[in-house]
């Protein structure tokens, strides 16, 4: 899954897609992900690196990311898969 | 360098919650650095609030609508040009623009220049000339009917799912979920602006303008889309701010190419989830929200002024995105001699103060 290109992410969490105008407020833990989403990095390591820092069922980690992303794409923030 | 001096009337003062271009317009020429102007403004109302507002206009003139006729219109503009010359008029409002376009040459028999679409072209966008408009020039647009009686409301389901959008050939749209509600805004529009209605299709999606200016040559000038993000309940953006969509611009590209469009143009269009892109309206003049272009990095008022006047213009490629605008409203006090002045002689002068 890739971020689309220019999007803009502020370190307040602000976060700006150019090309529909839309911005939208990320808590720290979702800055967290789109930020690793922006670096390339893949959805399994980005698990881990959750898993590291906060204590949560990896099962649970997956329900509440596979939202994340469904809204993700839902707002048109993901290149076409 | 020596800057431009001349003399610029502009019409489109109502700087209302559905505000006409003219004060952007003249804040885009204030704004010029190779432009010195001396503004004079043409207004229908006497209380259009941009002949009040400070440092905008050097003297107002009251002129009467349109609706008057080409000839009583253009002779009270050859009126004031006696007094007081005008090297150039922008007129920014839709309902004016067909006289201008029709007295064009006539006004540049007596000096007044104009940079405007012809004729032909301002016909052929026409939301009622939008189907074959788009089939001209290869762009998707909803399906439209023109109206010209009640009676044919009732044979709308055979073509059109609802909802639908109930145009007014200038003005005015509104959705109507039924034939009842068709009805209703066919009665209020008419009312307000005569027959035809146009039906549209509703296309589900976001509304996303371009203002662009063509040089009548097939070449973009300036170009840039905006996303409204904020709308009164007229309809009218309240807050846009400046996207980046290189599909848009294609498009806009591609119209002015060819149509070969002259001027100042606004291209309202829905893209769908799907990301396709449906045409729903061509302004044949600078929009109200130009300023925004301006603050972008595109003083498309200043380039119009410029291509009017045969002036070399070089083609804006860059803009800023993520530039907002957001409209507010301001008490503006004025004195009651200005509105004497402007009711009783038709004329009203305002110092401008330099910076």
């Amino acid at each position: 899954m890739k971020l689309k290109k220019n999007i803009a992410i502020s370190e307040s969490g602000f976060l700006f897609d150019p090309s529909s105008g839309d911005s939208f407020n990320l808590n720290k833990t979702g800055q967290q992900i789109v930020k690793m989403l922006s670096e390339g990095k893949s959805e399994n390591a980005i698990i881990r690196s959750i898993l590291e820092e906060f204590k949560v069922e990896k099962h649970t980690l997956q329900r509440y990311l596979d939202d994340f992303y469904s809204m993700l794409r839902q707002f048109n923030l993901i290149e076409n898969e | 360098m020596e800057k431009l001096k001349i003399t610029i009337a502009v019409t489109g003062l109502n700087n209302t919650d559905n505000p006409g271009p003219g004060v952007p317009v003249i804040r885009g020429i204030r704004d010029s650095e190779v432009i010195e102007a001396r503004i004079i403004g043409l207004a229908y109302e006497n209380l259009e609030p941009g002949v009040y507002m400070p440092g905008l206009i050097n003297k107002t003139y009251m002129i009467p609508y349109p609706s008057t006729g080409t000839e009583a219109y253009v002779e009270r503009i050859e009126e004031i040009h006696q007094k007081d010359p005008i090297d150039l008029i922008i007129p920014n409002l839709d309902a004016e623009l067909y006289t201008f376009m029709k007295a064009s040459s006539k006004l540049s028999e007596i000096g007044i220049k104009t940079f405007l679409p012809s004729l032909e072209q301002f016909e052929e966008r026409h939301k009622a000339n939008l189907d074959s408009f788009g089939i001209k020039y290869d762009v998707k647009v909803p399906k439209s009917k023109t109206l010209t009686g009640q009676y044919e409301i009732e044979k709308l389901s055979d073509d059109f799912e609802y909802p639908v959008l109930v145009k007014g050939k200038f003005y005015d749209a509104y959705i109507a979920y039924n034939p009842e509600q068709v009805t209703t805004h066919f009665n209020k529009i008419s009312a307000k602006w005569g027959i035809p209605i146009i039906i549209q299709e509703f296309i589900k999606g976001t509304e996303v303008n371009v203002v662009a200016l063509g040089d009548g040559m097939g070449s973009t000038i300036a170009a840039v889309p905006m996303r409204k993000q904020f709308i009164t309940d007229k309809g009218k953006a309240w807050s846009g701010i400046t996207i980046s969509d290189t599909e848009l611009l294609g498009i806009t590209n591609g119209l002015i190419e060819k149509t070969k469009w002259r001027g100042a143009m606004e291209i309202e269009m829905i893209k769908t989830n799907a990301g396709e892109y449906y045409l729903i309206e061509i302004n044949p003049r600078i929009p109200a929200w130009v300023y925004l272009a301006v603050g972008a990095g595109q003083n498309i008022p200043e380039t119009l002024v410029k291509l009017a006047m045969g002036k070399s213009v070089t083609p804006y490629k860059m803009y800023q995105t993520g530039k907002m605008f957001i409209r507010y409203s301001w008490d503006l006090l004025g004195d009651i001699q200005e509105f004497e002045q402007l009711s009783i002689y038709g004329e009203l002068e305002k110092q401008i103060i330099s910076t």
